[in-house]
């Protein structure tokens, strides 16, 4: 048989050349923010052909004269809550839906296809109003909360498309081996359904790191704000400080993209698994 | 499970009593129901409780001046009333102006993004797809914008597209094109929304289908190839219906999650200039939060996008189930 992958000289030019070109366009939009950070003369943003002197100093500012670290952790605790109590409960109910059989299985499935559909800007309102009656508003538990209803409907409807690709003769073995169901679920197929776990970290950790909405309406004193609401404040009606803005994203990155190394090797088979069967 | 309330069965009963049906469900699904508690319980509380409110808002006349509130010791009690379906016939007759213009762009918006999500996500995971070098360089450099917060996202194109300074135009003006007002021109502004979200959403269609391009067999290539298929012919025969389960389901996510695109739009343009750039459901959002709130007329707005996207889902769905019969038998 012949090699399907051997192609001419030229088609791999051309192959390497778009994906060159794409990559480009992924990159540099990011890469432009870093450049502008590392640009410590005032005003230097604006004039995009110069560099001027290239520096940290708008590292130092971020980092010394504001409530950047504080906002840091508090984004950190909730995008980690968030992303552990949504994994958790996501993979308990996907791994229920993809095994057993119950009433109200069904329903279960168009619940997390519908939820999806509501817009969180028109839920805010009432959402509020629920949080405050429990206490919860400017509180993390609160906006971890809220986070959830975002991360979950999809976590757990991808995760019941995984736990379908992996055979149920591996539960049968477990009960077999008189493990619980849950016994089953937490030792064989956790630990098997990985890239698909892999997606829904990945996907609840970035929701919620980067959400914008909720977190400016419930969260409403400044040593609480996440990082999104807290980084808005460098903005104000008179001055516009870039040199901070662009310094605080190059930093607001780091942990997304720590998480996404960690994960990126799942990403492709977790999320076809999923995808596959819904 | 104790039996206080009931006497013991000492014979059997011919129709089962209901309270012993409820209970022989619960021994039957008690396990099931107490894996899916807690994401019920969080979904019920926090979106199906908000949502009902939030319908019941939109019956009514409710906004910022007449909600109850508290102000210092003095506790306002909300005077609203409930106006029946008067919101929603203001909004769909088109008297309150926006409603129409918005769902117009609401719709070009979703239609045009999700169409350059698939279609240039399906080209680079066909690309992807090969043998050739570099291939997880470039995958992972391929990603990298889904990684990125949508806020630092909109924050690094601004400082792209910006009317003062930005790239964009400094570059425009090297090659002897004058700078355009990226956003603040109605169109100008509209082509940039759709360029950044597409370049947010293209990494998760590229890596749901590249998985899904992975699960086509090599036999049905190898077979169409040994009948003498053109390349075209095996994309159009082979690799489409092959990726039909995953675009289905990556399509509807795409819509959905594209016609409630929140943050790009607010982000980037604030739904500029003359909210030119507003989707449903950024308009739902400025009522809800600007000038004085009209909490009713968000709320309605609000449960207008549901039904349409439920409508849409329902219909989607079986329309792709009735395609993947026909191609099954």
């Amino acid at each position: 048989m012949r090699a399907r992958d051997e192609r001419s000289r030229l088609a791999s030019t051309g192959l390497h050349t778009a994906l060159v070109g794409a990559s480009v366009i992924a990159v540099f939009p990011v890469a432009w923010v870093l450049l502008t950070s590392l640009k410590t003369d005032r005003d230097t943003w604006a004039r995009p052909g110069e560099l001027g002197t290239l520096g940290l100093g708008n590292y130092g500012q971020v980092l010394g004269d504001t409530q950047f670290l504080t906002w840091f952790g508090n984004s950190l605790l909730i995008a980690t809550g968030t992303t552990l109590i949504g994994v958790l409960i996501s993979a308990t109910a996907g791994y229920a839906a993809s095994r057993m059989r119950f009433p109200g299985q069904r329903p279960l499935m168009w619940l997390f296809l519908v939820t999806q559909m509501f817009p969180a800007a028109v839920l805010i309102v009432p959402l509020y109003n629920v949080l405050s009656d429990l206490g919860l508003l400017n509180s993390y538990a609160g906006l971890i909360l809220a986070q959830c209803t975002i991360a979950v409907p999809y976590c757990a409807w991808m995760l019941k498309g995984y736990f379908d690709t992996i055979p149920v003769s591996i539960d049968e073995a477990g009960r077999i081996d008189g493990l619980t169901p849950f016994g089953t679920f937490w030792r064989l197929i956790v630990p098997l359904a990985r890239p698909g776990i892999s997606v829904t970290v990945f996907y609840a950790f970035i929701t919620a790191w980067g959400e914008v909405a909720f977190a400016s309406v419930f969260m409403q004193s400044e040593d609480r704000y996440p990082l999104p609401v807290g980084m808005a404040t460098f903005v104000s009606d008179f001055k516009a400080e870039w040199g901070l803005l662009t310094a605080g994203s190059v930093l607001v990155m780091v942990p997304a993209a720590v998480v996404f190394f960690l994960v990126q090797r799942h990403l492709v088979a977790g999320l076809t698994a999923g995808g596959v069967k819904s | 499970m104790t039996t206080t309330t009931l006497p013991a069965p000492a014979e059997a009963p011919a129709p089962v009593p209901p309270r012993r049906r409820v209970r022989g469900l619960l021994t039957r699904h008690w396990y099931a129901w107490a894996m899916i508690a807690p994401v019920v319980l969080v979904l019920a509380v926090l979106v199906l409780y908000p949502l009902a409110h939030g319908v019941y808002l939109s019956l009514t006349d409710a906004t910022e001046m007449n909600s109850g509130r508290t102000i210092g010791v003095n506790e306002i009690p909300a005077t609203y009333e409930f106006i029946g379906l008067e919101n929603y016939f203001s909004v769909l007759s088109g008297a309150d102006g926006a409603f129409y213009p918005r769902l117009l762009w609401t719709v070009q918006w979703t239609v045009i993004c999700v169409a350059l999500h698939f279609t240039i996500g399906l080209a680079l995971a066909l690309l992807l797809n090969r043998a050739l070098r570099m291939r997880t360089l470039y995958r992972m450099l391929l990603i990298l914008p889904w990684a990125v917060p949508p806020f630092v996202a909109a924050f690094g194109w601004r400082l792209i597209l910006n009317d003062e300074g930005g790239l964009l135009n400094a570059v425009l003006n090297v090659v002897g094109i004058p700078g355009v007002d990226w956003l603040g021109q109605p169109l100008a502004a509209k082509v940039s929304v759709i360029m950044v979200n597409v370049w947010l959403g293209v990494p998760f269609m590229m890596v749901a289908l590249l998985g899904g391009l992975q699960t086509v067999p090599k036999e049905l290539y190898e077979a169409a190839e040994v009948d003498g298929a053109s390349p075209w012919q095996r994309f159009r025969a082979v690799t489409l219906p092959g990726l039909r389960p995953v675009s289905g389901t990556v399509i509807l996510l795409g819509t959905i999650w594209t016609f409630n695109q929140f943050p790009v739009i607010a982000l980037l343009t604030g739904g500029g200039p003359g909210g030119a750039t507003n989707i449903l459901v950024t308009e739902a959002y400025e009522r809800a939060f600007q000038g004085i709130r009209d909490y009713a007329g968000a709320a309605t707005y609000g449960a207008i996008i549901a039904s349409m996207l439920v409508v849409f889902a329902f219909s989607y769905r079986r329309w792709l189930q009735r395609q993947a019969s026909e191609v099954l038998g």
